[in-house]
Formats: C-alpha cells, structure tokens, sequence
C-alpha cells in the first residue's frame, strides 16, 4: 500500500514538473500552440554608431560597428575593401584590414587579402539593438586575473 | 538625281495652286501638333520602367538586383525607375542619350546580351559606360534627387557625414566616385579599382613591361 502511494506521488510529481517545464522554457515560439502562426518579434535595428565596439578577447574578430545592407561580397567585388583595403584607408580612414589576413594557410605573406580571409562576414558580424534572449554572465578576463591575483592566498 | 532636286525645290518654291494659305498654315499647324505630340509621346513611352523591363536582359539581369536595392524597396516609398538614373532629365542631353541608346536597339537585334553568360561577360564595359558617363556629368542623374543643399548630414551616420563633408561638398569626388553598385550589383573590377590616385593603365604597363 504504502509503495502504491509513493509511485502515484512520483506520478503527480512527474506530470506537474512537465507542465511546469512547458512554461518555464523559454522557446522562440513562446506560448504559441502548434497549429498556429507565431507572431514575430519586431526586427531590430542594427546598431550604426561608427563607435568601435570592445573585443571579449585578443582573438575576437572586430564588430562592425555600422550597416553593411547590400554590401556585396562575391567573386566579382568586396565593398568593405573599398573602405578597407590596404590602398583604400588614407581616403576612408578607416581601420585597414589586419595583416593576419594576408596570410595563407602556410603563414606566408602574400601581396593581398588572402582567398580564406576574403568573406568579411564570415567573422565580422553587426549588432543589433535586440534584447539578448537570456541573460548573460560573461566576466571579462581582466576581472578574472584579478579576482584570481587578490584571491591567490585564500585559495592557494 | 540631279533633275529630280531641282524639280523638286522648283516645286517647293512655287506657290500653291489648289490650297489656300489658311489650310496651308493651319494644316501645317494642326499636323506639328501630331507630329510633334507623337514624337513626345514614343519618347515618353520608350522612357518608362515597363518598356526597359520588356526585353529579357534588363528584366532578368539589371532589373533583378535593383529589386534588392534601396532605389527600389525603402522606408518611405519613393523609389527610382531605370531613366530616373540612365537618362537624362533635360531635354538636349536627353534626346543625345537617346540617340545613343540606337547602339542598344542593335545589340537587342543582334543578341549582344541575350543570354546571361553574354551579359556577365559585357558587364564590365557596359558598367564602365555607366560610370563615365556619371564622372563626366557630376553624377547629374544622381542629383536630380539628391541635392547637396537638401542634404542634412547631422541625421546622418558620423561616418557618411565626415565623407560628404570631406568629398562630396568639396568637389573632390563625385556621388559614383564611393557609390558605385549601389543600384545594380559590381562585376570584377580588378584589385586596382580600389586604388585612389594611382597610376594609369599606360604608366603600369610601360613600367612592369619594360
């Protein structure tokens, strides 16, 4: 009897965690039934600030800090070279490709941007003004060796 | 050939024997009126968005990558249409550009893009008549709309205020100079295309094929 009970307690319990999982995930469809249309979330703006954005770390391939709507970057043309190609930069003033980009695969030097490098928004991307989906607890790596330097007695 | 000239403008000089003036001069008047309204009217018509789309080339090609452009999808619903930015507005360039454009009704005839492969391979040298034609005109066709006094830089990005301000309000470039394949996507112009104030085509080959 007793064993009875516990299982149709897991039973309740199982059923009401689902349900309350149901409404505690967070899904693009919110709580929008299967055999309806969702209704879209407004597009967000892209952020055009012209203000360089910071990188999380060294290796973070800048943000593009502006537009880019209907740059084209195909085998034909690259519009962000034309700001920011080597030769393009004394009259745009903007900042020159990296040289890392010059590279090929076997680290040699070649006299320009390299085939692998030449897709800028394969790395690149703009921002958005969008509300992050969820929150995020990203802690700068600077923070971190410090917290790390004034902890390292306690925690040694 | 001769004989038949001077008959002719022996016939032009005498005065008419069945017609009197007054049917000569309004007919003359009523037919200029025909005339020259028909002349206006076939030109309007062959200088609409419609009649440049009814051939496959532009249809398919040029007026294709327009439809993804700001010239022709925008927030505020004013849109460019091909003789907007291809021909000339006032009425003596126009009729010379028109007159131009006979080059173009042979290449209908004759296939010159009739299929895509033919235009990609011509669009560089079609793309540079374009380009020409706006660096000598001051992009004229470009400011028919767009006019540096009505421009208000402060509502726009730091970074197209400091260009227009440093470029355009100055003379040094003109709008194609920095806006080219704004309305129509780029063929291979070459790495060189970047470059600004370089040598010419002569001095590089007279300087590498030495």
């Amino acid at each position: 009897m007793k064993r009875k009970l516990t299982l149709v307690a897991a039973l309740v319990l199982a059923v009401a965690g689902s349900a309350m999982a149901q409404t505690s995930i967070a899904t693009l469809r919110g709580g929008t039934p299967l055999d309806t249309e969702a209704e879209p979330p407004a597009m967000a703006k892209e952020i055009n600030s012209d203000l360089r954005q910071v990188r999380n770390y060294p290796e973070q391939p800048p943000l593009i800090p502006h537009k880019i709507d209907g740059y084209q970057i195909d085998l034909n043309a690259n519009k962000c070279l034309s700001c920011h190609s080597r030769a393009a930069i004394e009259i745009s003033q903007a900042p020159m490709v990296s040289i890392t980009h010059f590279m090929n695969r076997d680290n040699q030097f070649l006299a320009s941007v390299t085939p692998r490098r030449y897709f800028c928004n394969q790395c690149h991307v703009v921002q958005t003004d969008a509300r992050p989906l969820v929150e995020n607890g990203f802690v700068d790596i600077d923070q971190v060796l410090d917290y790390v330097k004034n902890n390292q007695g306690s925690s040694d | 050939m001769l004989g038949f000239l001077k008959r002719l403008w022996a016939t032009i000089r005498r005065p008419s024997v069945h017609y009197s003036l007054g049917f000569l001069t309004m007919g003359g008047f009523v037919m200029g009126i025909v005339f020259w309204g028909g002349f206006n009217t076939a030109l309007e018509l062959t200088n609409t968005e419609t009649f440049c789309t009814s051939c496959h080339e532009m249809r398919d090609n040029v007026y294709a990558e327009l439809k993804t452009t700001i010239h022709y999808t925008n927030r505020s619903g004013v849109r460019a249409t091909c003789p907007d930015c291809h021909v000339p507005h006032d009425w003596t360039n126009k009729i010379a550009r028109k007159m131009q454009a006979s080059k173009e009704v042979w290449g209908k005839i004759f296939g010159t893009i009739s299929t895509r492969e033919k235009f990609l391979d011509k669009r560089l040298e079609l793309a540079q008549h374009e380009w020409a034609r706006l660096e000598a005109n001051d992009s004229l066709e470009c400011r028919n709309c767009h006019s540096d006094e009505s421009m208000d830089i402060t509502r726009q990005s730091a970074r197209a205020a400091d260009f227009h301000q440093r470029l355009l309000f100055t003379g040094e470039k003109t709008c194609i100079d920095c806006h080219k394949g704004i309305a129509h996507q780029l063929p291979d112009m070459g790495q060189a295309s970047l470059l600004i104030g370089a040598g010419s085509a002569q001095d590089v080959s007279s300087y590498l094929d030495r």
